[in-house]
């Protein structure tokens, strides 16, 4: 008695662990720091993004919902400034 | 075929793991960094343990603002790469601490493991007197706080006081009376300046909403007050704004603010509702809300001063 | 339902850790790597072990979550940069 939601709800959750996956073994083998970064901030914040598009229709009221959204807004604006800021300490190290 | 108790051993495991690493971690730098991801565990388990509320704060105060408070520190008095040789306490010391320790753990361990079943918990009656109290609040953590136990909270704020004094009282005496220095040297490049400028609106907001849900759901003036202290500090650290000069009246008012009002209706309480910080009961989810409100802006003062650190003297001030 | 909230939360947690032992070993900017790894992954394993569990209000604590890692990343950048004597702005 699995509803369409609750597929739909795996498959999303599904999918953000794999690119958790992904992003983890991009920091393992990626041959560079800054490739790491990459690997790091994009693919994390993409399953992140995921895990909470499935949990979207769990959440237990509307406000909750939204709050969802919010923090993979929040997260993906602090991702992409963070990989900006270390980005340069990195050039900064090599010089 | 649950998987939870597989998930709270390897938690445990992560949490001792971190910790170790933290304790051996080489500079100053890695071991707050250890400290802030040991914060992060110990809010998952609270949160295992059904403590929204002790998570948040968690979070919030011992993995962010101490962790930054800690960096801060450590930078100042230089030792972020390493500590001299000769500056180490020696193998003896060393080994008196470790037995000390391993001492105090066994002990803790020993004593929850030998807890009768139910353990004795003041649980039951401190929440039967925060409903008595007539408190009317839906989040018993709060109705605890602000009621039954409203005394030790007021004095928690005045502890917060106190430290900010001390830290005030290490600079110079020459430089009393100024601002400390800029929590950055140089001038801030874009990306920076961006993100502050788009986290700390949303971060007020959601402090202040943390604060105002905290009656009835997981939150609390500590944990909004904390959240609007690191956008402070977000803002400062991107050199929006300054930090403030210690003797302008505005920051005391606002660090005085929180426990002087809390003292205030206490004692009125003694008054109007018979005791020592009493509320009337019809009033009191009011008074509460009105108190926390006070002591909100309290913490946002009290922390970002704390991680600024003492008066710089600066004559460019 | 709960039982696939907890796996996935589990494997985020040993992607997480994975990531972290290999990022602690490297330098000043691969322990700024590690708070957002420690940040995303947290939150997303925080939101499954609470929905799984039905730990009620935990999207208040991710977002406090996501803001504290941006303001952590914040104030270890301006350390590294004043440690390095930024020569630039």
């Amino acid at each position: 008695m699995i509803t369409l939601l609750d597929l739909l709800s795996i498959g999303a959750i599904g999918a953000g662990t794999f690119f958790f996956f992904a992003g983890t073994v991009g920091l393992l083998r990626f041959p560079d720091s800054l490739t790491r970064l990459h690997a790091l901030t994009k693919a994390d914040n993409l399953g992140l993004g995921l895990v909470v598009l499935g949990l979207i229709p769990h959440a237990e009221s509307a406000l909750a919902a939204f709050k969802l959204i919010v923090i993979w807004a929040l997260v993906l604006l602090s991702g992409a400034s963070a990989a900006q800021l270390i980005g340069r300490a990195l050039r900064r190290d090599r010089k | 075929m649950s998987a939870l108790p597989y998930i709270d051993v390897g938690l445990a495991l992560l949490v001792v793991a971190v910790g170790i690493w933290t304790v051996a971690a080489r500079d100053l730098f890695a071991a707050v960094i250890g400290y802030v991801a040991y914060g992060l565990l110990l809010a998952f388990v609270w949160i295992r343990l059904y403590a929204p509320d002790v998570a948040l704060t968690e979070a919030a105060v011992g993995g962010g603002v101490t962790g930054v408070l800690l960096i801060t520190a450590g930078k100042r008095l230089g030792a972020v790469k390493n500590v001299a040789p000769e500056a180490q306490p020696g193998l003896p010391l060393r080994l008196l601490a470790g037995i000390l320790a391993v001492l105090v753990a066994s002990a803790l361990g020993a004593a929850i493991l030998t807890l009768p079943d139910p353990p004795p918990s003041l649980a039951p009656e401190a929440a039967l007197a925060a409903d008595g109290a007539g408190a009317g609040l839906g989040n018993p953590i709060t109705a605890v706080l602000m009621s039954y136990r409203s005394f030790d909270t007021m004095l928690e704020k005045i502890v917060l006081i106190l430290a900010v004094v001390g830290v005030w009282s290490v600079g110079a005496d020459e430089a009393w009376g100024g601002a400390p220095a800029p929590l950055r040297q140089s001038r801030p490049y874009a990306p920076m300046v961006f993100l502050a400028q788009m986290l700390a609106p949303v971060g007020v907001l959601v402090g202040i909403h943390i604060f105002w849900t905290g009656a009835n759901a997981p939150g609390g003036a500590f944990q909004g007050g904390a959240l609007l202290a690191a956008m402070w500090m977000v803002t400062m650290m991107a050199r929006l704004t300054e930090p403030p000069r210690i003797d302008a009246r505005w920051l005391r008012l606002a660090l005085v603010a929180g426990p002087a009002v809390f003292l205030v209706i206490g004692l009125a309480g003694a008054v109007i509702a018979g005791s020592f910080f009493a509320y009337p009961h019809s009033l009191a989810k009011p008074i509460i809300l009105f108190i926390e409100a006070f002591m909100l802006v309290s913490i946002a003062a009290a922390l970002p001063m704390l991680v600024a650190g003492p008066p710089s003297g600066r004559s460019d001030q | 339902m709960n039982e696939i909230l907890l796996a996935a939360a589990g494997l985020i947690v040993l992607a997480v850790a994975v990531g972290l032992a290999r990022i602690f070993r490297g330098d000043d900017a691969g322990r700024l790597m590690a708070i957002q790894l420690l940040g995303t992954g947290g939150i997303a394993a925080l939101l499954l072990i609470a929905y799984a569990t039905s730990v009620p209000g935990v999207e208040d604590v991710a977002l406090g979550l996501a803001l504290l890692a941006a303001f952590a990343t914040i104030a270890f950048v301006n350390l590294i940069d004043a440690d390095q004597g930024d020569a630039e702005a």
